[in-house]
């Protein structure tokens, strides 16, 4: 049986008031993920916030899965600077389970998030992302602010979930990318490799 | 107590209750200036209505909804939005007051409170107002966090996120509007300015955050109440004082970074 697929996009050409890189033609199955590699300024991010609708799409099109929900996890989050929430709480008022954090992120749980480093919060949010109720996972950048040991933790989450879901991720660390074993699409030249 | 205070007092109880909860969600959201916005365009209505012969408490829900409704149509979700308002409001509160003698009375009541002329109708909303509070608070929480924590989630799944925001919207203009017409404009935006503040400062968590809050508007609330009536002062400044002087003393020696 051929794997669920979750999304397919079709030549799609994002940006803003103009168009950023070139059209991309992809799909993404349950259980598969996808990396999005290339320049500075070659349209990966671009590619993801045209998927949630915070970019235009210039061009082509994309088509996700009846009844499938999507995450997105924002190269720039959102954090208030200051804010009483704690890790915890933060989980469980997103719907996330709470009963088995990843390894390095318990001991941040009780904290309030405004107090967290940023690698803290990066996996944090990187969780919350991860072990919701999404089919689609969209990380972009998801290895900002981490330093080796969280950037270990953060591909190891992934891991842990990538049969329930199927996951594209943006980023420019292809080290972090081949850890995960993504197919890799080159989004300058547009090639993919597994 | 005398019976003459004592439905004032229920109806300030209900309002110092459930401002300063309200008040973290907007600063939250960072629309903590929200208030200050609305406060002005639900006095604006007050006025308005006044000067047309309807009941304030008509005018004053009026004129903070149609804030309220503009800002929607406007799509626009900044203190800014509520800046214009506020600006609008204190314009329009201030021009129909110069030109009437009952209007200009009733100016200086919206401004300082009238809290302790407040009758059976502000006491029966305020009260609704906090039951509505404590059922829809609760349920809008999570929601309004997701949103602010992750925007783009809502639009994506196509959520019917219209329906949470307009809630909150609408919680907010009902109570912005009833606590004008009663505690005062300045009144009801420091019950939902000032303790957030401090909470957000000082709490470890989220519900530590809304307890010290509610704790903090009840506290001095009640200590205006008596202090005013005691020393034959208006509500409102006593109020905004006893605020401001507890939130300066939990504030001092923080390390965190103010908002």
């Amino acid at each position: 049986m051929s794997p669920e697929t979750l999304l397919h996009i079709d030549a799609l050409l994002a940006g803003y008031d103009r168009p950023v890189g070139r059209p991309l033609s992809l799909t993404l199955a349950r259980g598969e993920i996808v990396g999005l590699w290339g320049a500075n300024g070659a349209g990966k991010s671009t590619l993801l916030k045209a998927l949630v609708g915070e970019a235009s799409i210039h061009a082509g099109s994309f088509m996700l899965a009846p009844a499938r929900r999507v995450a997105y996890l924002a190269q720039r989050q959102t954090r208030p600077l200051e804010v009483p929430l704690t890790g915890s709480e933060m989980l469980r008022f997103l719907g996330v389970d709470r009963s088995s954090p990843p390894a390095g992120l318990a001991e941040c749980l009780p904290r309030r998030i405004d107090t967290m480093s940023g690698g803290q919060y990066q996996l944090l949010s990187l969780w919350a992302t991860l072990a919701g109720e999404a089919d689609v996972v969209l990380l972009d950048e998801p290895t900002n602010h981490l330093d080796p040991g969280h950037l270990v933790l953060a591909a190891e989450e992934i891991l842990q979930r990538r049969a329930a879901i199927g996951c594209l991720v943006v980023s420019h660390d292809r080290d972090f990318l081949n850890r995960l074993g993504a197919r890799i699409v080159d989004v300058d030249g547009g090639s993919t490799r597994g | 107590m005398d019976e003459l205070f004592l439905r004032p007092f229920l109806t300030g109880l209900c309002l110092a209750l459930f401002l300063p909860w309200l008040g973290n969600l907007l600063r939250l959201r960072d629309e903590w200036f929200a208030t200050l916005g609305l406060a002005h365009l639900s006095a604006a209505g007050a006025m308005l209505a006044q000067a047309l012969g309807i009941s304030i408490l008509v005018g004053s829900p009026l004129g903070a909804l149609c804030g309220a409704l503009a800002k929607l149509a406007a799509g626009a979700r900044s203190n800014a939005a509520y800046g214009v308002m506020m600006l609008a409001g204190w314009s329009a509160t201030l021009l129909v007051a110069a030109n009437g003698g009952a209007g200009e009375a009733l100016g200086h009541a919206l401004i300082d409170g009238q809290l302790y002329f407040s009758g059976p109708a502000e006491a029966l909303i305020a009260c609704l107002l906090l039951v509505g509070g404590v059922v829809l608070l609760p349920l809008l929480t999570p929601r309004l966090i997701a949103a602010v924590l992750f925007p783009a989630n809502e639009k994506v799944n196509r959520l019917p996120a219209w329906r949470w925001h307009l809630g909150f919207e609408c919680l907010v203009v009902i109570a912005v509007a009833i606590a004008t017409a009663s505690i005062g404009l300045m009144a009801c935006f420091a019950l939902l300015f000032v303790p957030a503040w401090v909470s957000f400062g000082r709490a470890v968590s989220w519900r530590q955050g809304v307890l010290l809050s509610i704790v903090l508007g009840l506290g001095c609330y009640v200590a205006a109440f008596f202090t005013a009536l005691r020393f034959d002062q208006p509500f409102g400044p006593v109020l905004v004082g006893l605020l401001v002087m507890a939130c300066l003393g939990l504030r001092a020696g923080l390390s965190r970074r103010h908002g």
